[in-house]
């Protein structure tokens, strides 16, 4: 028996919650990048599930482009916290707390 | 057996997760993510989309997962605190949607339809995940294809102008 669709969404929705989590609860930017990641992850596993499961390609279509999306997200997110570790030593989130330092 | 595979990746992927929210060091976070993403190409490869498994290695564990970690090791962080001082925020947000997600995968909504969903082209029978992709890439979807590459230009650009340094610190020199 192939494995039904709910075990893939489940899967997907502890990851996406991971993910979730650790973005509010990681005080190091770095790891709140890895964490964007795991989210994006989880949503790249909930559209191929659905792709074999409604023997539909667009599903693995939108995960192609998904993944060219984190792939520019992640250089431009690294390029900025390049950025701010030259204005300021540190990345925790916390100190960031004005628009203009 | 399709069971065993399945309930090993996501084992797996559902562990290295938490790992990766949970350890102190970065490169440490960093190496359990890597090991999330070869299970999940393990997983898209079980679902028959063996394509795309070789482009989440190819992409995600070779190209993103590198240049994090070049730029740990550039900052040469020292470890501080983890965790957020709100994190009972967090754990009132994730108890929501975790409860969330649990009634919706309990409650029996809509059958999905049988049989093809969606326009005519996108359906592929018989054709093997690259060539069904690549049909469907460069004769449906062939917009967003180069608008794709146009963002990807655009975030070179962008990520070369944040990251240098400025030319009147280098000029002083």
């Amino acid at each position: 028996m192939t494995i039904p669709l709910s075990y893939y969404l489940v899967l997907s929705a502890m990851v996406f919650l991971t993910g979730l989590v650790g973005v509010l609860i990681r005080r190091n930017i770095i790891i709140i990048l890895l964490s964007v990641e795991l989210m994006l992850n989880a949503t790249n596993i909930n559209f191929v599930a659905f792709s074999q499961s409604l023997h539909n390609i667009a599903g693995q279509v939108f995960v192609f482009f998904a993944l060219t999306v984190a792939a520019a997200e992640v250089a431009v997110g690294l390029a900025i916290i390049i950025a701010l570790h030259r204005a300021k030593s540190t990345i925790n989130v916390d100190e960031f707390q004005l628009l203009k330092w | 057996m399709e069971h065993l595979f399945f309930f090993y990746f996501a084992l797996v992927i559902a562990a290295s997760s938490v790992l990766v929210v949970a350890l102190r060091n970065p490169i440490y976070s960093a190496l359990s993510l890597l090991i999330m993403f070869f299970h999940v190409a393990g997983l898209y490869v079980t679902l028959h989309a063996e394509f795309l498994a070789a482009v989440q290695v190819i992409v995600y564990a070779g190209a993103i997962l590198v240049l994090y970690l070049f730029v740990v090791m550039l900052l040469n962080l020292k470890q501080d605190d983890r965790y957020h001082r709100q994190w009972p925020a967090a754990a009132a947000v994730g108890s929501i949607l975790a409860l969330e997600a649990v009634m919706l995968t309990l409650v029996k909504g809509q059958p999905l339809a049988d049989g093809p969903v969606g326009p005519p082209e996108t359906v592929s029978e018989g054709l093997g995940n690259t060539e069904a992709l690549g049909d469907v890439l460069y004769s449906t979807y062939l917009f967003p294809f180069e608008v794709a590459s146009l963002l990807l230009l655009v975030a070179m650009i962008g990520a070369i102008m944040l990251a240098k340094k400025d030319l009147a610190v280098n000029s002083e020199r």
